[in-house]
């Protein structure tokens, strides 16, 4: 791998851990049922991006198809749960 | 990794986007961490969803154009697409916070819409 990007793409994979880390430590802790879901929309958007820098790690463009749907189940997975706590039903 | 060794310029700027997009998810996450109510909290992911996802797009688009030798815009669909997209549940979700937050009797500012009391003829 070259030389450069062979220590900057895992040291963004760290940070990229660190910070779901920090987003797993608000969805436990969380006071109260907003805060777990805003902690799992962030942790879903951290997700997404440490997917494309393991493809920019391996080369390939197949990682893509994976953060896509991670971003998609993440859209609607929050406004699902957002609804629920607004109306108590996902579906009226 | 196969293929051709990228040149110098391209690495350093590909290696700072992407470095630039995961220190400004970390600062995102440490902020949603921090941030002592929910209210401040809620701004704090934006950060990822605007600066720090186009940082890492334009990374790749750099990255892939370079390595297949002509003009890569597929990440730019994931970032059109956040883009559209991250708006509307956090909208969602402030709202039904607020909703909760008044049903709970907590400060926060009263609901904007006119409830017409029965009885009363609205002008």
């Amino acid at each position: 791998m070259n030389p450069i990007l062979s220590w900057a793409l895992p040291l963004a994979l760290c940070m990229l851990a660190l910070a779901m880390l920090c987003t797993m430590i608000r969805l436990i802790k969380g006071p109260s049922a907003q805060d777990r879901v805003l902690a799992l929309d962030c942790m879903y958007l951290n997700g997404m991006l440490a997917m494309l820098v393991l493809g920019l790690i391996d080369g390939s463009s197949h990682y893509f198809e994976a953060a896509l749907l991670i971003a998609l189940l993440g859209f609607v997975g929050t406004t699902a749960m957002a609804k629920f706590l607004l109306r108590g039903e996902v579906i009226e | 990794m196969t293929g051709l060794v990228l040149p110098m310029w391209a690495e350093i700027s590909v290696a700072a986007l992407v470095l630039a997009g995961a220190g400004l998810a970390l600062l995102g996450s440490f902020g949603l961490l921090r941030l002592p109510t929910f209210f401040e909290r809620v701004h704090a992911p934006a950060i990822i969803a605007t600066l720090g996802c186009w940082c890492v797009m334009w990374g790749m688009v750099l990255f892939f154009s370079l390595r297949q030798g002509e003009l890569a815009v597929f990440p730019l669909l994931i970032a059109v697409f956040i883009a559209i997209t991250v708006p509307i549940p956090t909208i969602f979700l402030m709202r039904a916070s607020l909703f909760r937050a008044r049903q709970m009797g907590q400060d926060v500012p009263p609901s904007v819409s006119r409830v017409v009391p029965p009885g009363v003829k609205d002008s």
